[in-house]
């Protein structure tokens, strides 16, 4: 039933798109019809699927470095709390900072590798996975931990069987967040200066006016990241069977 | 078994004393219910018999009767039943032993099973508490707390989210249980005090004061239509009701 209502609704637009193309009579090399995206994709199958291996090597690993030290910094600010005064305003700081405007240093420290497009995709998703983080884990309600004490559990004990379980739902929101945000960044640094990548082909196709090809690629990367985002909503509905159970639960209500 | 005494407790909130100078005893083996108006200082007085004061201003001298202290004596159970969403009725009830040591004995397991049938829940080992009644999950507090086994109870209105009929019920398991041991039980109610107290205080007034222990004749738990229940029920009404402005 959902997938059946997801591919009417791209049908739809695809059909809009395609009366675009018809009414406005633009040349192909300005706004190409979905069959011809299509042809391009199908021709250069293997070019588009080489250089998005890179991006989603790029996004994975960003992602997981960007979701380690996000969930790192904020179990730090939880665990030793006359840190925070200091670590908070740092944070918020630095989330004044694009982290667009920082790609072109990026790439001058790090290179045209991989190196630098995976750091731009770490730091864009660092600041809200460690607020989704922090904000989860603070917010235990004290009764559970008041009858954990009771119980004989110490800090950690509390922090592992307590503290952490009951952070998951916003951990999940935090990790979400990231699945969306992660691309851009990698696609970002690509632009900015690469050899490899869906975003240096993009950028490509465009300055030689295959805008067919463009707009391939850039179906090929929201493909990826789409995947990767219902991926990781498909495991963390695994890994917490309670949440999962109340939504369909509610679901069923509304 | 063990009776406790607390003498010269006092609590201050926010500048002001809420009752200063309380003594009373918990009799050894005996349930103690004490009665008062939200504000009045109750739960104060149990979280500082369960070590739970970090942040407030209540103070006393607790003596056991035994000479020991109370550290690792004590159970509580609270209005909110506590239950942990990510953890099954039967993990739930193991949740002290999961906290003290990562491996929980197959006794124990066997313990939490029997528990789970004595409070009438017998088969829902596995449901998670989303799926239970709001008098089933109290159900499970209850066996929880009994998985602790310590001499001491301090109950804070854990009935008080409950429907009648249902309440009435728990009140009838809880008083069979928990037979033997110490209890200090709060609540407003006073039908609850009534039906479930050897012995019955009042904390009331401001500064609080506690009255002198209404003693019931026969052991609880009593019988709601009992008129000995129903004529002290009206007088503990009323006296709640003048002293309140």
């Amino acid at each position: 039933m959902n997938s059946l209502r997801s591919l009417g609704i791209a049908a739809g637009l695809c059909g809009l798109w395609q009366l675009l193309v018809w009414l406005t009579d633009a040349p192909h090399f300005i706004l190409p019809g979905p069959l011809r995206v299509l042809a391009a994709l199908y021709g250069n199958i293997g070019l588009i699927l080489q250089h998005a291996g890179v991006t989603l090597a790029e996004i994975l690993l960003g992602l997981l470095l960007g979701v380690l030290l996000g969930l790192g910094s904020a179990l730090t600010l939880i665990w030793f709390r006359r840190l925070r005064p200091w670590m908070l305003p740092i944070l918020v700081i630095s989330q004044s900072i694009p982290v667009f405007a920082l790609a072109p240093v990026l790439m001058l420290w790090l290179g045209y590798g991989m190196a630098s497009k995976v750091a731009m995709a770490t730091l864009i998703i660092y600041f809200p996975v460690t607020a989704a983080c922090y904000d989860g884990l603070r917010h235990t309600p004290a009764a559970w931990l008041e009858l954990a004490r009771t119980l004989g559990a110490d800090k950690r004990t509390q922090l592992l069987h307590i503290r952490l379980p009951s952070a998951l739902p916003a951990l999940g929101s935090g990790l979400r967040v990231a699945a969306s945000v992660a691309p851009i960044g990698a696609v970002v640094g690509e632009w900015v200066g690469s050899s490899t990548g869906l975003g240096y082909l993009m950028l490509h196709a465009n300055a030689r006016m295959q805008v067919d090809l463009m707009f391939a690629a850039l179906l090929v990367l929201s493909l990826m990241a789409v995947s990767l985002y219902f991926l990781i909503d498909w495991l963390l509905r695994r890994l917490m069977p309670w949440q999962s159970e109340t939504l369909f639960d509610d679901a069923r209500e509304a | 078994m063990l009776g406790v005494d607390v003498r010269n407790a006092s609590l201050a909130w926010q500048g002001h004393s809420v009752f200063s100078e309380l003594n009373f005893h918990l009799p050894a083996g005996e349930w103690t219910c004490l009665l008062g108006q939200s504000g009045v200082g109750k739960s104060s007085l149990l979280r500082l018999l369960a070590g739970l004061t970090e942040q407030m201003q209540v103070r006393a001298e607790i003596v056991a009767s035994d000479g020991k202290s109370l550290d690792g004596r004590v159970a509580w159970m609270a209005q909110q039943d506590l239950l942990l969403p990510w953890l099954g009725v039967l993990d739930n009830v193991l949740l002290g032993p999961r906290l003290r040591r990562s491996r929980v004995t197959p006794a124990q397991r066997e313990q939490a099973r029997y528990l789970l049938s004595q409070v009438g829940l017998a088969g829902l080992d596995a449901r998670y508490p989303a799926a239970l009644s709001g008098g089933q999950r109290q159900r499970v507090a209850l066996a929880r707390m009994l998985m602790e086994d310590r001499p001491l109870v301090l109950m804070d209105e854990p009935f008080s989210a409950l429907d009648a009929v249902t309440r009435l019920k728990l009140q009838d398991l809880a008083a069979h249980l928990l037979a033997d041991r110490t209890v200090l039980l709060i609540t407003h109610d006073p039908l609850e005090a009534l039906r479930l107290g050897h012995q019955v205080l009042v904390l009331q007034g401001s500064p609080a004061r506690l009255t002198a222990p209404l003693r019931p004749q026969d052991a609880p738990p009593r019988a709601v239509d009992q008129p000995q229940v129903l004529e002290l029920q009206g007088r503990l009404l009323r006296q709640l009701m003048e002293l309140s402005t």
